[in-house]
């Protein structure tokens, strides 16, 4: 794994020197952001700049040290690659600039549907997009003699048959990681319920209601083929489920399924088998449960303008669209990149957002709605309570935060 | 020694508690008590990838004006600690009033984040800290009698629990014990149910993080002990060899006596570590069935959205919680002091 990453790192350094030998920069940058193959692409490349240093810190918790990086004076990172939810919490803190004197300057190959735009202003520059969907077993499902599943009814009926028939005996997989993983499985479930998670145009809690215990009782009986373990499960951990052969059946991210099966070690016929669909609906509804993504970096506001221009340089660098001829690169992700042609990889991702999946909800005080699923719901999934008091005890932890921060 | 020679000597040590433990404490007793201003919201044109859309965000130009007038938020006096992520006063006063039984009422207790972290951490505490003094005990005991060309190695491999990296060494049992993991699937075997899995039954989750404390802090206090063994009075033990004591009644009635004042250093500094308990509930993804108050803290800092006044809060109960659990130990030690005075 190791040695891939170093190989990639190094093809990129090559493919830079030869066809972006613009990237001179004069300013140091730093770079913090979440990992996965496709945010390390962009800061391999954003590294390949000379002339000053590109320090990349890329890690899962990029969340819980990129608001503290960046609201110094100056800010140790002057940028953090972030999603539609991490972007509000630096929106809120103000710790990001406006970027649109800089993308006239030098933001010449960017698409207009790359910059997010807030209040007329450009806010972030987005790269990819990224949605959770079916990735399945194809051998499995041939051998009990169904589709791939369209619905989680449909997924429950293959599991029970897949457990039945002695071939695993935990065929369904899922981040059900307690936090955040668990969280956002079920804002999933509960938009493709047809729920909303706020009472419109306030920040009072919308989840207590018939859409909020359906969907938790969807969860459960998911978590009844799952490993026993699944509440420790975070994306990691599911694919190595996965890859080791324990799983057929899985809602997981897109950026995450390209790139499943190239790991070392993993068996052929897991290999094979490996398949890719859209998200699964829910409960008769139309609407995806799933939520569209997606991901940019922003500039941060507490740096010199000399570090800022070094640094939308080296991130355009790391997002150039000379990257697009590299294969493997292709697959990393959606790119929303000119010049990018998908690949087989991509088909999930592109069905959630031809099915009109709802994206991930950019709102100031989601941030503490999903802090609080992810701590209460736990208990439900134990099995220790009802879903009316875990829903109950959901909106209460998240009133008790709203308050505290001045939104209720 | 004299007063001022003590002045002298104490003062740079003073100076640094003053300024990297003293106001630091001050500080966040301040954030505790201010949470910030009202936010000030307005609905605008955002645009993504995907879709222009009215959505709601934060005026930030307003809320600089407002964050300008009073840079410290609004005062909001203890309420913080009154809500429901801490003390939660309305709600154990209302799970008190409904309440069926006592067990009811405890239950609605566990359901609060605060009092759930508690029952953990005080469960932790009062379990670990008397096993690591007897585990610590033990290990110093046998390692003493030890070939003196062993001890060397055996002391080192004694001490590696305690050398090692808490979170690393929580991840390596964490994996060990993971239904897939080596423990894990010898538990299976010997328990003839290969569906037992540590991680998924709050109980064993439990078992398994204070079986992780005992292993990860025995050295420490083996050490102590050690050390305290080879100051031994030699010449009570052969009188009390003479007087026909067992091997038991030497150990009950010279060496504890005589470790007695190393032991209450450990359990001093065992019970304030156990108390903030954290390491081993990152480290084995407990969070589902075990917290702590630092694990509450780091909770409300590592979200998406930052909550230093409650985290703030939190950490303020923890060092009322430290002071009131050592209050014991603490005058135990003063009087000593004054006894020999």
């Amino acid at each position: 794994m190791f040695l891939k990453k170093f190989a990639i790192a190094g093809a990129m350094t090559a493919l830079m020197s030869t066809s972006a030998l613009a990237c001179e920069i004069s300013a140091r940058v730093s770079i913090v952001g979440n990992e996965f193959p496709a945010i390390q692409s962009v800061g391999a490349g954003a590294q390949a700049c000379t002339g000053a240093e590109v320090a990349t810190n890329l890690t899962a918790d990029h969340q819980k040290i990129n608001l503290p990086g960046m609201q110094g004076n100056p800010a140790e990172y002057t940028s953090a690659i972030v999603a539609n939810s991490s972007i509000v919490a630096l929106m809120n803190e103000d710790v990001i600039r406006p970027l649109d004197d800089l993308v006239a300057q030098h933001g010449q190959a960017l698409k207009k549907n790359q910059l997010i735009t807030i209040d007329g202003k450009v806010m972030a520059v987005a790269f990819m997009a990224n949605a959770q969907h079916l990735v399945y077993r194809s051998d499995v499902l041939e051998k009990i003699g169904v589709e791939p599943p369209k619905t989680y009814e449909d997924m429950l009926a293959a599991a029970k048959m897949i457990r039945d028939q002695g071939i695993m005996e935990n065929p369904v997989g899922g981040a059900y990681a307690a936090g955040w993983n668990l969280a956002q499985e079920f804002n999933n479930m509960f938009l493709g319920m047809g729920g909303t998670h706020f009472k419109p145009g306030t920040a009072e809690p919308n989840i207590n209601n018939e859409a909020g215990v359906k969907t938790l009782e969807m969860m459960k009986a998911l978590s009844e083929y799952m490993n026993p373990d699944f509440l420790t499960h975070d994306s990691n951990a599911t694919n190595a489920e996965f890859r080791a052969g324990n799983v057929a059946i899985m809602n997981m991210w897109g950026s995450r399924a390209a790139t499943l099966v190239s790991a070392e070690g993993v068996p052929q016929e897991v290999v094979d088998g490996f398949a890719i669909a859209g998200p699964m609906t829910v409960g008769g509804g139309n609407i995806p449960a799933s939520t569209l993504w997606w991901d940019g970096w922003t500039v941060a506001k507490n740096i010199s303008d000399a570090e800022a221009e070094a640094t939308f340089i080296a991130m355009m660098n790391g997002i150039a669209p000379s990257m697009m001829a590299d294969e493997e690169i292709r697959t990393q992700a959606v790119w929303l990149i000119d010049g990018y042609e998908p690949t087989e990889a991509a088909v999930g991702v592109f069905a959630a957002a031809g099915m009109d999946t709802i994206p991930y909800p950019m709102l100031p005080y989601m941030g503490l709605l999903h802090t609080a699923l992810g701590n209460e719901l736990a208990d439900f999934m134990k099995g220790d309570e009802s879903a009316e008091q875990a829903l109950k005890d959901v909106e209460a932890a998240y009133m008790a935060a709203a308050k505290e921060k001045g939104f209720l | 020694m004299k007063h001022r020679t003590f002045f002298w000597f104490f003062l740079p040590t003073g100076l640094a508690m003053l300024l990297f433990i003293a106001l630091p404490i001050v500080s966040v007793v301040t954030q505790s008590l201010f949470t910030p201003h009202e936010a000030v919201l307005v609905t605008v044109e955002t645009c993504t990838p995907f879709k222009c859309t009215q959505e709601t965000t934060i005026d930030q130009d307003a809320t600089a004006a407002i964050r300008e007038a009073e840079p410290l938020g609004r005062f909001v006096g203890l309420s913080i600690y009154f809500d429901r992520g801490h003390l939660a006063i309305a709600e154990v006063s209302e799970a008190w009033q409904t309440r069926a039984s006592f067990g009811d009422f405890f239950n609605k207790l566990n359901n609060l984040p605060f009092y759930r972290a508690m029952g953990f951490t005080l469960a932790f505490t009062f379990i670990v800290t008397p096993l690591v003094i007897l585990m610590g005990l033990v290990i110093a005991l046998a390692v003493n009698t030890v070939h003196a060309r062993l001890k060397g190695v055996v002391i080192f491999f004694s001490l590696l629990p305690f050398v090692i990296t808490p979170l690393i060494g929580a991840l390596v049992l964490f994996w060990m014990i993971d239904s897939r993991g080596i423990l894990g699937t010898a538990l299976q075997w010997m328990a003839g149910d290969p569906s037992l899995s540590l991680k998924a039954s709050t109980g064993l989750m439990w078992i398994s993080l204070m079986i992780y404390g005992v292993w990860h802090a025995a050295p420490f206090a083996f050490v102590i002990f050690y050390a305290g063994l080879q100051t031994l009075p030699m010449d009570q033990i052969e009188a009390a060899q003479i007087d026909g004591a067992s091997r038991f009644q030497r150990l009950r009635y010279v060496i504890v006596p005589h470790l007695m004042p190393l032991v209450t250093f450990v359990a001093l500094i065992q019970l304030m570590d156990n108390f903030r308990v954290f390491e081993p509930i990152v480290g084995f993804n407990a969070s589902a069935h075990a917290s702590s108050l630092s694990w509450a803290i780091f909770n409300d800092l590592g979200g998406e959205t930052q909550q230093l006044s409650s985290a703030a809060a939190t950490s303020v109960i923890t060092i009322i919680g430290v002071a009131i659990l050592l209050s014991p130990v603490l005058v135990r030690t003063w009087r000593d002091y004054k006894g020999k005075v």
